[in-house]
């Protein structure tokens, strides 16, 4: 079996609302050295290898499905051999 | 004309769609389940508001995928009508059938109230039974109706008119260019956030949104009824 772990995140260009609140209470918190806090989601996705390079399964996913590039950027990493 | 009410699980505005089809504006409303796949019968689709698939991943992004989106995306080419309110807006959005994106509302609350649209194109089957720069009231409910493109699509949205419903006052979502519906170039889609099918009676505070349905009939009675 396959794991992926995928990160999906606002692009730099869209302004994250839910970061900039966060980022006001981590202010509030004293924590000041902060400068900005992105939210984005974490997705872990179990495969079964198939014939298909594992790098364009995973894009395919990512682009027609997991993010919406017209907003989100995603980035993954691929560990393989996971037993069950 | 007879419109189809698509009904995703999660769907909660249908039933304010079919009445004010069937008993405000006077014509058939047939309610189609996600997974049928033919919409030939039907002259207009329309796609109502709630929370398909519980807005798990994006608003949208789910109910994208189901049977009958293959059967709006072929109405739609066809030229037919087809209208997405609220949650019916962000899933054409997530087809493609409509350019850019939804994020979060900007003040992070979901906004129920209602409020004023401009209309900024009059020339559409949407909207011809309005006034250009008319304000109409029309309520809005939805925590993420945030609309966002880039500055190229703003650009040709600008430019081809696509641009049909603006909120006029204070903009409740943080969208760009206070955005609150837009068309397809062809124009023939339009969606928009806010919900006219709750606005067709006076009596429960405003008609307003009559128009816009009485326009597609319009039109549709224009391009295919031929009188004797």
């Amino acid at each position: 079996m396959i794991k992926v772990k995928i990160h999906v995140t606002l692009r730099e260009s869209v302004l994250d609302p839910q970061g900039t609140a966060v980022k006001s209470s981590l202010h509030a918190l004293n924590y000041h050295e902060v400068q900005d806090v992105r939210i984005g989601k974490y997705l872990e996705v179990t495969l079964e290898p198939t014939d298909r390079p594992i790098d364009e399964v995973v894009k395919e996913m990512c682009e027609r499905l997991l993010a919406n590039t017209v907003i989100e950027n995603y980035e993954y990493e691929v560990e393989e051999a996971v037993t069950k | 004309m007879k419109f189809a009410v698509i009904v995703f699980p999660g769907s909660n505005c249908d039933i304010d769609m079919y009445h004010a089809i069937k008993d405000e504006l006077g014509e058939e409303a047939e309610y189609v389940w996600h997974d049928e796949g033919d919409l030939s019968s039907y002259d207009g689709i329309l796609l109502p508001g709630g929370f398909s698939y519980g807005d798990y991943l994006r608003s949208g992004s789910i109910a994208r995928f189901s049977n009958v989106m293959k059967e709006v995306v072929k109405a739609a080419e066809e030229g037919k009508p087809v209208l997405g309110v609220c949650n019916g807006f962000q899933i054409l959005l997530e087809a493609g059938l409509l350019p850019g994106a939804m994020l979060r509302n900007k003040e992070l609350k979901f906004m129920c109230r209602t409020v004023g649209l401009r209309v900024e194109n009059a020339k559409t089957m949407f909207t011809s039974d309005y006034e250009k720069d008319q304000v109409i009231q029309i309520p809005i409910a939805h925590g993420e109706g945030n609309y966002y493109c880039d500055d190229a699509t703003f650009n040709e949205l600008k430019e081809n008119g696509q641009i049909a419903f603006t909120y006029e006052g204070t903009n409740p979502n943080g969208s760009l260019g206070d955005i609150a519906g837009i068309t397809n170039a062809k124009g023939n889609v339009l969606g928009m956030m806010p919900h006219p099918e709750r606005a067709v009676d006076s009596l429960l505070g405003s008609a307003d949104g009559l128009k816009l349905f009485q326009s597609i009939v319009k039109h549709w009675r224009d391009s295919n009824v031929v009188t004797a």
